[in-house]
């Protein structure tokens, strides 16, 4: 191919070295010195002890008895449940809606298509934390949904439709911030696909239902499985929506790192938290890999 | 005529669902909605944001005449260009690498590495960061953060980049080659105003990704080294005023013009590679 303008491997290394060097020395190092860390002994005011423990990891599942025996205790992997079953429940909603969305905009005149990428992709661009912000003036006490019961005297003064701080408020936040990235790769791979094919099964007279698992759904599948990926590993490890709409009370496993790293200052239990997380985000990636080895890989998108 | 003619099999083409349009433009009510209610509260005049009183801009002009509000902004600022310059700077020579040396042994997973930031879960990155920093005893104030920016930007410079290289035409650099020009000033001369917009575009997107950041520089930012997400944040959980709205709507409104002009600056000129 071309002959520009790095060839000589001298060069070649140069313009590598600093975008290598940097991701090396603060991403890579810092994520390996976690792993170590999730291995020793936690010192009180935060900080480790350097001395070789599995306890991190067994204290998810167990608790340490006075008596040095330990007991089941399903507390935290609750919130590692939790994080999984929030971060589905949000993928497949935004699947849900999603798709048609895509459809939709496959199935538009060319230029119409562009505006609406641009309009979907806008928010997506806008900060994460104020948008997710915008949800507490909605679902919260006196908020947007509640204050036309409260005018309709349906709710009374100090009652509350209870939307905020739960499950619920968790998922449709982690729903509004991920949906473009469901939409978009959907849509890439609908837009391509050739309406034609479609065309062809109905005239052979396939049902609508045959038409769209047979048809549709393997043309559009790898936009499909990049847009569940998009959405659920950022869900997964989500900071924010626990945060600001779970109130504290609904862990993910986002917030529970953070939590061991600031407030109970336990580094170890917060690295293994931290290293469990990582590792459910690679098995996906890793599975996915293999999900895809048929067909080129789904690009990685932002 | 009467009845239902024989030979109609031909239905209503498969793709027409009906109610599709609805849906999308429900769709977009449920993502823009949102973004309207907070800046719309941003002009109520009472102190409670959910308690609509009245029309006024006074909590804009609070928010301008807040001195940590102020500070923290220019934080923000001069992170994000910092972090910008330096990660567009290295994606760019990465990307040239990567899409004009040949293929060479490692070459994927040096691609791997610098998507790395985009598979590792922010808040891992951001504990991860903040034990590392502490461990080498690394203080630099806002020089913390702008390593860390400079980290997670990378990734998000080199795509637009790398998708600019790939999609141009390279007959023109050979055509310059041909006629002796040196590499230097092929580069200087026909490369890269050609990759210009590619750049401008990785640029962009970084300083938008480096103004929202809010998870790795909560938790990597020093006292006095507070961005202005990081001072929303703070805001809302000291209880909501208007004021925190007014703030949000102008970091909105940033965002929204910057990654409008991108979309403009991406899609006009020739050999634009979009994904």
């Amino acid at each position: 191919m071309a002959l520009l303008p790095a060839r000589a491997p001298l060069r070649r290394t140069l313009g590598l070295l600093p975008a290598v060097a940097i991701i090396l020395a603060f991403m890579v190092v810092p994520v390996a010195i976690m792993a170590v860390f999730s291995f020793l002994v936690p010192r009180s005011f935060g900080g480790v002890e350097w001395t070789f423990s599995t306890d991190a990891y067994v204290q998810i599942l167990f608790e340490r008895m006075l008596d040095d025996s330990l007991r089941f205790s399903p507390g935290y992997l609750m919130i590692v449940l939790r994080s999984f079953g929030l971060a589905l429940l949000a993928t497949v909603s935004c699947l849900l809606v999603g798709f048609p969305v895509a459809w939709f905009m496959a199935r538009r005149p060319p230029g119409e298509r562009n505006l609406w990428v641009l309009l979907i992709t806008i928010p997506f661009w806008t900060n994460q934390l104020v948008r997710t912000f915008a949800w507490i003036i909605i679902l919260g006490r006196n908020g947007v949904i509640e204050a036309p019961f409260r005018w309709a005297g349906i709710l009374d003064q100090g009652a509350t439709l209870g939307l905020m701080y739960s499950n619920l408020a968790i998922t449709v936040g982690l729903t509004y911030t991920f949906i473009p990235l469901m939409v978009l790769p959907i849509y890439a791979s609908l837009e391509k696909l050739d309406f034609s094919l479609v065309e062809a099964a109905a005239d052979l007279y396939s049902s609508r239902l045959a038409t769209f698992r047979r048809v549709v759904i393997p043309l559009a599948r790898p936009g499909i499985i990049a847009g569940c990926l998009l959405v659920f590993i950022p869900s997964l490890g989500a900071f924010i929506q626990p945060d600001l709409l779970g109130g504290g009370k609904k862990l993910m496993l986002g917030t529970l790192v953070q939590f061991q790293f600031t407030t109970a200052r336990n580094w170890p239990f917060g690295a293994a938290i931290a290293m469990v997380l990582l590792a459910l985000v690679m098995v996906v990636l890793i599975l996915h890999a293999r999900a895809a080895r048929p067909h080129p890989a789904p690009g990685g998108g932002q | 005529m009467t009845g239902p003619r024989p030979a109609a099999r031909r239905r209503r083409p498969f793709g027409e669902v009906p109610g599709l349009g609805t849906l999308a433009a429900g769709f977009l009510v449920f993502l823009y909605a949102p973004i309207a209610v907070l800046v719309a509260y941003s002009f109520n005049a009472g102190s409670i944001v959910m308690v609509w009183t009245g029309f006024s801009t006074d909590w804009y002009a609070r928010a301008f005449a807040n001195a940590d509000i102020r500070q923290a902004a220019f934080n923000s600022l001069v992170v994000a260009v910092t972090a910008t310059a330096i990660a567009t700077v290295v994606a760019t020579l990465a990307a040239l690498v990567l899409a004009r040396g040949g293929r060479f042994r490692g070459s994927e997973a040096v691609l791997g590495l610098i998507s790395l930031p985009l598979m590792v879960p922010e808040i891992v990155t951001a504990v991860a960061v903040l034990v590392f920093f502490s461990g080498i005893g690394l203080n630099l104030g806002l020089g913390n953060v702008v390593i860390a920016h400079v980290t997670f930007c990378i990734p998000f410079a080199f795509m637009p980049i790398r998708a600019r290289l790939d999609g141009m035409d390279t007959t023109l650099e050979q055509a310059a080659q041909d006629l002796y020009a040196s590499e230097w000033a092929t580069f200087r001369l026909v490369t890269l105003p050609l990759l210009m917009p590619g750049v401008l575009a990785g640029a962009m997107l970084s300083f938008v990704i480096s103004m929202d950041d809010f998870i790795i520089t909560m938790m990597v930012a020093g006292a006095g080294d507070t961005t202005l997400p990081v001072y929303i944040y703070s805001m809302i959980r000291h209880g909501i005023t208007p004021e925190v709205n007014a703030v949000s709507s102008i970091l909105l409104l940033v965002s929204i013009v910057l990654v409008t002009l991108y979309w403009f600056m991406t899609r006009t000129g020739p050999g634009t590679a979009r994904r």
